[in-house]
């Protein structure tokens, strides 16, 4: 898709960078101390403390990836929200004040705070590093992302845009001015998102999204064993035909542009083709958009409704709705979605978005995305138990996340600021369903990347709005970038060199060792950002929460809870999670796919790994615990 | 040299009773996002059916999990705030 570049958002993008730097300019010069840098001082009041937990948990993953896996696949993406809010839970009941009490700054500090264990700051500073990275590298990708409309920049650079500029924040102040860029993007996300939400119910639905909103064409047609043999039409001429799978696809030609339609049948034996929108790499390396380079932009943008029932009555458009009505209505109206589907055409590539009506009662409840129900096969199950696992107890156990409670200074403020984000967050994410549905039927969405759907619908209601969310969601990016290379170089010049390796170093010292380790994490993230360019951002962060639930939570809840832990049970804990759930998640099909392999070979046959490796971590610490408990 | 932590903090003779009272609402909440999970899982159908107005129970049991979250922290902060005032009198937490 190639968007039209607005001055608007480019001004509110620079006056968004102008403060942030300004922010940390004026608490670099204040920053002195190693408590000061890496926990704040603990001097965080806890409602700005509980919206920077909301800015920093509420990342790209969250604002770009559940509105548009909303906007694609109905509720199967609020699955998502509800299941990163609900681990909210976890960590109130059951973390937040007792972590409060053990460390100083970091996670590794509460875990080993009853040991003085090598092997604890080793293992858990290794944890905090590879959890850290893992969720690094699809927030470095969605700004790319997100700079490519912003902009009207290349993908790299928006990833050397976000790295220069969280580099620059959390090098000079750390966490004091990381607090407030995330207290701030917070507070904005959450507003606009107010304001975007009032938008969509404002408008209501209806059959026309826009003016200019592309009307499909559909054709009339004659066909013998599976095969077109004439069209109704006078300007189309017709190519070929491909199967794939059940789907059988027509190619046409009309005024020297090839593209692609689909076969409907209907049950009287009558059959039509309905248009889709098709990307199809050609053996000599172009890339055609509906038959066309992508700078003569055939490729538009897509989403609406079949028909609308309002109150009983089918209706062209609804007029503003209240929250409830939204619901309602939708339930009972027809949504067109786009399914996707990948074959051969000679040499060529073809992938097809056809449309797929969809009603609006299924669209409302799981199973457009995740495989589940009667029809379910029992690995998808697996699969699906295994994800709402890892959500629930993946926040608890996130470095980046549990290191904002060491910026307060009690534990009533730890507790405090956790409910001021629940609601912060658990608002932010019903909102993401009115955002998320609103964007399905609004002719916004992009079916090349799926992350853009919350600034698209901003930008159909104008340039404005579209400008201020874009430079939210750039700052969103900033904001969880920032926190999580805190946790980074905390993990390293703290956990690693200061304590593990014992080096000897001055408070300014150990301010200057966090300084750089943050610049190369920072560093490190830009290349991992423009090499992973193109991959998943969800799949990327459900397998930071797997990975997070099942290397920390275990030992997290131990030291809390169960006497007999001993520092090896830690230490041996974190490493069976961790590698098995890399290890699964390496040997998954998901992975398979992307190694060119099929599907079908993978060694494990579901993506998230928790159900398995968190177990695996229990059981390791319960039983290394047990064999080296101390002689009474 | 054991990790001390960040801010002193006072003797909290409150800790015992509001870990028990943060197990019992875990335990709660946990049990009623696992009948969703489990919903999800083997009666799809039944999250599509009305439960008020025209509302699917999806959509009430999915943003009634989100309101739950912050009723049940609200309530949990309560509780805890009170047992701290009992329990401690001024002491810093």
């Amino acid at each position: 898709m190639i968007y039209e570049v607005s001055i608007w958002a480019i001004l509110i993008f620079l006056i968004f960078v102008a403060l942030v730097i300004g922010l940390s300019f004026y608490f670099g010069s204040r920053t002195k101390s190693a408590a000061s840098y890496y926990a704040a001082g603990g001097t965080i009041h806890w409602g700005v403390n509980g919206i920077a937990f909301a800015g920093d948990y509420l990342s790209a993953a969250s604002f770009l990836g559940i509105c548009g896996m909303i906007a694609y696949a109905g509720y199967d993406g609020f699955l998502y929200s509800i299941g990163y809010l609900a681990g909210w839970v976890v960590a109130l009941f059951l973390v937040a004040e007792p972590l409060k009490r053990l460390g100083k700054y970091t996670f590794t500090d509460a875990l080993d705070s009853k040991f003085n264990s090598r092997g604890i700051k080793l293992t858990a500073s290794l944890s905090t590093l590879i959890v850290s990275i893992f969720y690094l590298i699809p927030q470095m990708v969605g700004a790319g992302d997100l700079v490519v409309p912003l902009l009207g920049l290349p993908h790299w650079a928006g990833v050397v845009i976000v790295g220069a500029i969280v580099i620059y924040i959390v090098a000079t102040a750390g966490m004091t001015s990381t607090t407030y860029v995330q207290f701030i993007k917070g507070g904005l996300l959450i507003t606009f998102s107010v304001i975007l939400t009032i938008y969509i119910l404002r408008n209501g639905f209806t059959l026309n999204p826009s003016a200019d909103y592309h009307q499909f064409t559909k054709i009339e047609v004659q066909v013998e064993d599976n095969k077109v043999i004439s069209i109704e039409s006078d300007d189309y001429e017709l190519i070929s035909q491909q199967q794939d799978g059940s789907q059988t696809f027509v190619k046409l030609s009309k005024e020297n542009y090839e593209t692609w339609f689909k076969l409907e049948k209907q049950i009287d034996g009558s059959a039509y083709l309905t248009e889709v929108l098709n990307i199809t790499n050609t053996a000599s390396g172009e890339k055609l958009y509906n038959g066309a380079p992508k700078a003569e932009r055939r490729f538009y943008q897509v989403g609406h409704l079949k028909n609308i029932v309002y109150k009983g009555e089918e209706v062209e458009s609804t007029g503003p709705l209240g929250p409830f009505e939204f619901f309602s209505t939708l339930e009972e109206s027809e949504v067109v979605i786009f399914n996707k589907s990948i074959f051969d055409d000679g040499d060529d590539r073809v992938t097809a978005f056809y449309q797929q009506p969809t009603k609006g009662s299924d669209v409302l409840k799981p199973g457009l995305l995740l495989k589940v129900g009667k029809n379910a096969k029992l690995w998808d199950k697996v699969n699906f138990f295994s994800l709402m696992l890892a959500l629930f107890l993946g926040t608890s156990a996130l470095p980046h996340i549990l290191i904002r409670y060491y910026t307060v200074p009690s534990q009533r403020a730890a507790r405090k600021s956790t409910i001021v984000a629940i609601i912060a967050i658990g608002f932010f994410y019903i909102l993401t369903l009115y955002m998320g549905l609103g964007a399905m039927v609004s002719g916004v969405n992009d079916l090349e990347s799926s992350n853009m759907s919350g600034p698209l619908l901003a930008k159909s209601f104008g340039i404005g709005l579209f400008s201020i969310i874009s430079a939210i969601a750039f700052a969103t990016v900033l904001g969880t970038v920032s926190g999580l290379i805190v946790a980074s170089s905390g993990a390293i010049a703290h956990d690693f060199v200061d304590k593990y390796l014992k080096v000897e170093m001055t408070d300014k010292q150990k301010v200057r060792a966090g300084k750089l380790a943050a610049f190369g994490v920072g560093i490190f993230a830009i290349i991992l950002g423009i090499i992973f360019k193109g991959m998943n951002v969800s799949f990327l962060v459900g397998l930071a929460f797997a990975v997070a639930a099942s290397a920390n939570l275990p030992s997290i809840l131990a030291v809390i809870f169960w006497k007999k832990t001993t520092a090896k049970g830690i230490a041996s804990s974190i490493v069976v999670g961790i590698l098995s759930a890399v290890t699964i998640i390496l040997l998954s099909p998901t992975m398979f796919e992307r190694y060119g392999l099929p599907k079908a070979d993978a060694i494990v046959p579901f993506d998230n790994p928790a159900i398995i490796s968190m177990p695996l971590a229990v059981i390791a610490l319960v039983v290394v615990s047990l064999l080296t408990q101390k002689k009474k | 040299m054991l990790h001390e932590p960040a801010v002193e903090v006072g003797a909290d003779y409150a800790s015992k009773k509001k870990t028990r009272l943060g197990v019992i609402l875990f335990t709660v909440y946990a049990t009623i996002y696992a009948l969703f999970v489990l919903f999800g899982l083997f009666y799809t159908d039944l999250l599509g059916l009305k439960a008020i107005g025209n509302i699917n129970l999806a959509v009430v049991y999915g943003i009634g999990l989100i309101l739950l979250a912050a009723i049940m922290g609200f309530v949990y902060n309560l509780v805890c705030s009170r047992m701290e005032d009992q329990m401690n009198g001024g002491a810093k937490l």
